[in-house]
């Protein structure tokens, strides 16, 4: 079912943790509430499950108003952050709670205990305690409770928190094919961007109870609504440049001045992977010394040093990283391929600005 | 049952290393100390027991007063840790739940009982609830005869329970996850049921815990009674002391060893029912 906010406010006395806020979940997405700690996302996720009155606005759920509908009656599904399993019941118990309430017949609630069970991988484990099940398996048993009485809306809250890297790597995996296969309205908090990224289908970003922008991943990383967008998504280089003759200018770097006057300011930001390096220290336009090489798996992290002192961060592949024989302390040279002129919050960015042409004219020798 | 198991695995002469050994010289203090306190006047009880005869023994136990007394004493002790599990999960709930001017000092008045001498205690209740007190002039003439009756006794052993199962509750409760609450509510579950199956259940093995020490409290209880019960129904402890002033001591020692044997019955099997209470957490 679609889910819908309009204007939705959150004021906890003087402060609004939830501020004006609209966005719209269609039929069967999976939607990530993206943002910093405090950022209002699971207040937000809390309004749509009823836990929490919005102070202003409606939050509608397939186009019908639910603001006065209380929990018990929305129909939704809720896992929490710390699954809140019901520690006296046993598995099968956990699960079969809300078809008790539903008043499901004893023979449909087994069938259906069961086929939870088996859809996700806790066969036999009906008649355990909580406390006798994994970190990953509790996760488990909280998203079968929620969804046993096929509730029209799957709210998740952090839910890969709590769990180690390997087993929150599983459940993010799990995480899409279950909702391929049930195909449930899902919409999931989370603070990683990473997580955001690979599991869902658009991602809405919130920070300070505002919302940013709402995307898909791909867009959200290209097309970056603000600066708090494009510093918060993956990995950035930022850069306080001076106007100083026709250039903005950082110590050694310089980049193209678009407009602005002689004298202001302007940030500007990169991505690691748009930063390259060579060994020869005469091909790229500027010389740094290579400071630490931080192994990330496939990608290798390199931390350039200008002689200047700036730290310019990159991201290259592991074979490309042995394809150009870099070893720490070395002196290379680098360039920006690309590069954003970061605004202040709220106003729109330009388009990623290709510097190739420029360092051309620069007279570097390509 | 830790520390056994690790020597079994290693063996003599290569123990499990720990940060803090000594098992053997805890459990022989703790065993040397029990058994001052604990063993060695119950032996001796039941050595001065053994020296009567069975016929006399069960004469002295069973005749028609010390029954009298059994049952009241195991009557009114037993109602009173109910009233105590009641009341007492009852305010536990009301002083971990909600924040109120007056809750501290309403926290350290729970503890009131045990400080206060339980004679003390009994005669204050007492006057209370005389046909002249505070109270007994409202209740006497409503026909609810508190002092110097049946009811009375009640009334003074709910009075020195009453912390037992307040403070057993209290750090459970406040363990108590807001999450599970909105978790059932979410499933839609009412305020009653979700009370009912998924809050009462988490309380219980505490509530009993309380209930049993409240029960062990009420049927030694002796000070404050004695100010508070009618006269010709007595309590156990009563008629011991009565025993004793007529120098029976044999006759005493009678109805304590039958006080002992059932109260040691009474407790396995509230502790057996707090086991299965809290069969969720093995």
């Amino acid at each position: 079912m679609s889910i819908e906010l309009r204007d939705v406010s959150k004021r906890f006395g003087p402060v609004a943790a939830v501020d004006r806020v609209s966005f719209k979940v269609d039929d069967g997405e999976l939607v990530a509430l993206l943002g910093p700690s405090g950022g209002g996302k699971t207040t937000v996720l809390r309004m749509i499950a009823g836990l929490e009155d919005p102070t202003a606005g409606d939050i509608l759920v397939r186009g019908e108003r639910v603001n006065d509908v209380p929990v018990q009656r929305r129909n939704i599904g809720f896992v929490f952050q710390g699954y809140a399993l019901f520690k006296t019941m046993s598995v099968a118990d956990n699960i079969a709670f809300g078809l008790k309430i539903k008043k499901w017949p004893a023979g449909d609630r087994a069938a259906r205990v069961e086929e939870l069970l088996r859809l996700f991988g806790l066969e036999g484990l009906g008649r355990r305690f909580p406390h006798q099940l994994s970190g990953g398996q509790r996760q488990r048993v909280a998203i079968a409770r929620a969804l046993a009485p096929r509730p029209s809306v799957l709210l998740l809250d952090e839910p890969f928190g709590a769990v180690d890297a390997k087993i929150r790597q599983e459940l993010r995996d799990w995480l899409v094919r279950m909702h391929d296969e049930l195909s449930v309205t899902t919409v999931f908090v989370t603070h990683d961007q990473e997580e955001a990224m690979e599991v869902a289908s658009r991602i809405v970003i919130f920070s300070r109870g505002r919302l940013e922008q709402v995307g898909r991943p791909r867009v959200v990383y290209e097309e970056p609504a603000n600066e708090f967008v494009a510093r918060f998504i993956g990995v950035l280089n930022v850069l306080e440049l001076r106007v100083e003759g026709g250039v903005a200018r950082l110590d050694e770097l310089t980049f193209p001045a678009h407009g602005v006057p002689e004298g202001q300011g302007l940030r500007i930001g990169f991505r690691p992977y748009a930063v390259q390096v060579s060994r020869n220290p005469r091909e790229h336009r500027y010389r740094a010394t290579l400071r630490h090489v931080y192994f990330l798996g496939v990608l290798m992290r390199l931390e350039l040093e200008t002689p200047s002192g700036l730290v310019v961060r990159s991201r290259i592949t592991k074979d490309e990283f042995t394809r150009l024989g870099l070893a720490e302390g070395d002196v290379v040279s680098f360039q920006v391929r690309e590069y954003r002129v970061l605004a202040r919050d709220g106003e729109p960015l330009g388009p990623e600005v290709s510097a190739m042409h420029h360092a051309g004219t620069l007279g570097e020798g390509i | 049952m830790k520390a056994r198991r690790a020597q079994n695995q290693h063996g003599r002469g290569a123990r499990a290393r720990r940060v803090l050994p000594g098992f053997g010289l805890t459990l022989g203090v703790t065993l040397g100390y029990l058994g001052v306190l604990v063993l060695l006047p119950l032996g001796a009880l039941f050595l001065k027991a053994s020296g009567m005869s069975w016929a006399e023994f069960t004469q002295a136990a069973t005749n028609e007063r010390a029954l009298a007394s059994y049952r009241v004493t195991f009557g009114s002790a037993w109602l009173a840790a109910g009233i105590n599990a009641v009341m007492g999960t009852w305010m536990a709930w009301v002083l971990v739940r909600y924040r109120f001017p007056g809750r501290r000092l309403l926290d350290a008045l729970v503890d009131f009982p045990f400080a206060l001498p339980t004679a003390v205690g009994g005669l204050t209740l007492a006057n209370l609830f005389a046909s002249k007190g505070w109270l007994g002039r409202w209740l006497e003439p409503m026909g609810l005869k508190v002092a110097y009756a049946p009811a009375g006794i009640v009334v003074a052993l709910v009075f020195i329970g009453l912390p037992f199962v307040v403070r057993s509750l209290q750090p459970v409760l406040e363990d108590i996850d807001r999450e599970v609450e909105e978790a059932a509510a979410t499933l839609g579950a009412g305020r009653l049921r979700t009370f009912a199956q998924v809050i009462f259940p988490v309380l219980l093995p505490s509530i009993l815990t309380g209930f049993s020490l409240a029960l062990a409290r009420a049927i030694g209880e002796y000070g404050s009674v004695i100010f508070i019960a009618p006269k010709g129904s007595e309590i156990a402890s009563q008629l011991i002391w009565y025993r004793l002033e007529e120098y029976d001591y044999a006759g005493a020692m009678a109805i304590a060893v039958v006080m002992l044997a059932a109260s040691f019955v009474l407790l396995a099997g509230v502790n057996m029912a707090e086991r299965w209470a809290s069969r969720f957490q093995r």
